[in-house]
């Protein structure tokens, strides 16, 4: 025999087990989680031990920033439209199809009623940027905020309130916002907070 | 490649010219595909869902009579005055304007507020211990567990937290008082906002009573 004949090995990987597992991954990951909102502002909550789960559907989310700026979110699109018209209706604004369509894909509004109308006019890009400005008014001369609630709750009497504050936000702040609620008599609501163990300090 | 076909070699007998194909699928591009989904699943989602803590508000209705509002006996009533920059003050009982040390300073640490409300709510924490070890060791139903705890907590001698919030608080400090509630297993508390002798309360305290003085001087 001459020399040795080195066999030709073929690369060939076979992929179908890999396949498999990140199918399996894949499927993972789409039935355990749910997708990030956007959010209008950045609002870091305060810890707590509490450990009831906030429910996925007929939430009211109220945003708290540090400043005193108050934004609402809520999940059905069909409670949106509806609320947005009884706004409309108690402001004197109609609103055109497509400025229905943009508040319901926004989900989350901030803006005083005198200037919803043309917020809605913007681009979504627009939208964004300006947002961060604004806030729904809460206070004694302008309460747009209880409006709101009350909207809502005639809306969907599911609906739970949840405030989703800073840790930083002066209490008095907070104050206002839970003396408007208690005078829609909402008098229960969940305070969004994010998990801590007993032990720390 | 993305498919190869192998030559297996032909069948016997008469069909010998058909040859036995083996398909062989190259699963690379499927993987990669996958491996891009899943990168995108995992940066565009959460898994954490936000935690939320129950809270009920007294109503603010203006006609409910005295006889609907619950007093407080005043042996029991804790009242804590949260204050600015994360200061924390309570009293038992009746405010003392005389005595400014009836006032206590305290902390939001464990070793502080949880502490002072665990000595005062001894026997419901123990309850409530033993409680939960009959459930962890499966002797009582869930129901059983939740409808025990809530007789605990408003047991005849639990103490009445009033927690009042001065507007320079932090809404963390308010949780962490709420939060404090849960662990000494607190069924009653409730907040109100700070009416002027609870004002007056703790700046008599800074000042050492030197308030108290002075009305007595006048």
């Amino acid at each position: 025999m001459g020399r040795a004949r080195i066999k030709r090995k073929s690369t060939y990987i076979d992929m179908t087990a890999m396949s498999d597992v990140t199918v399996l991954l894949l499927t993972f990951f789409m039935l355990t989680s749910t997708f990030i909102k956007k959010e209008p502002v950045n609002v870091i909550t305060p810890a707590s031990i509490s450990e009831i789960k906030i429910p996925e559907t007929d939430v009211l989310q109220i945003w708290v920033e540090p400043t005193g700026k108050i934004f609402m979110s809520l999940d059905k699109q069909p409670d949106l439209k509806a609320v947005l018209e009884k706004m409309g209706e108690e402001y004197g604004i109609t609103f055109s199809a497509e400025q229905e369509k943009k508040f319901i894909v926004a989900s989350t509004f901030g803006v005083p009623m005198q200037r919803m109308s043309n917020f809605l006019n913007l681009t979504l890009e627009e939208q964004d940027k300006i947002l961060k400005t604004q806030g729904i008014p809460c206070d004694s001369t302008d309460n747009q905020f209880k409006s709101w609630v009350r909207h809502a709750r005639s809306v969907n009497p599911d609906l739970r309130i949840a405030i989703k504050a800073d840790a930083d936000t002066p209490y008095a702040i907070i104050k206002n916002v839970m003396n408007s609620l208690q005078d829609l008599r909402e008098n229960r609501y969940n305070l969004i907070t994010s998990l801590k163990s007993v032990s720390e300090g | 490649m993305s498919a190869e076909i192998q030559d297996n070699g032909g069948k016997k007998g008469k069909q010998s010219k058909q040859k036995k194909m083996t398909v062989r699928v190259d699963f690379t591009p499927m993987v990669d595909m996958n491996m891009l989904l899943i990168t995108f699943f995992m940066l565009c989602t959460t898994m954490i869902k936000p935690q939320t803590m129950e809270l009920s508000m007294p109503s603010n209705d203006k006609d409910i009579t005295d006889d609907q509002k619950s007093k407080v006996k005043a042996s029991q009533a804790i009242t804590l005055l949260l204050g600015d920059h994360d200061k924390l003050y309570y009293y038992e009982g009746e405010p003392n304007y005389q005595d400014y040390t009836s006032l206590k300073e305290t902390t939001y640490q464990s070793d502080g507020l949880r502490t002072f409300l665990l000595s005062r709510n001894e026997s419901a924490v123990r309850q409530v211990n033993e409680l939960k070890k009959q459930k962890t060791d499966l002797k009582i139903s869930e129901e059983e567990y939740a409808k025990q705890l809530a007789e605990i907590k408003s047991g005849k001698n639990t103490p009445t937290v009033i927690i009042k919030a001065m507007d320079g608080s932090s809404y963390e400090n308010l949780v962490s008082a709420l939060d404090e509630m849960l662990i000494c297993q607190i069924g009653k508390y409730v907040i109100t906002d700070m009416v002027e002798g609870d004002h007056f309360l703790v700046k008599n305290y800074e000042t050492k009573g030197s308030l108290t003085k002075e009305i007595a001087m006048q």
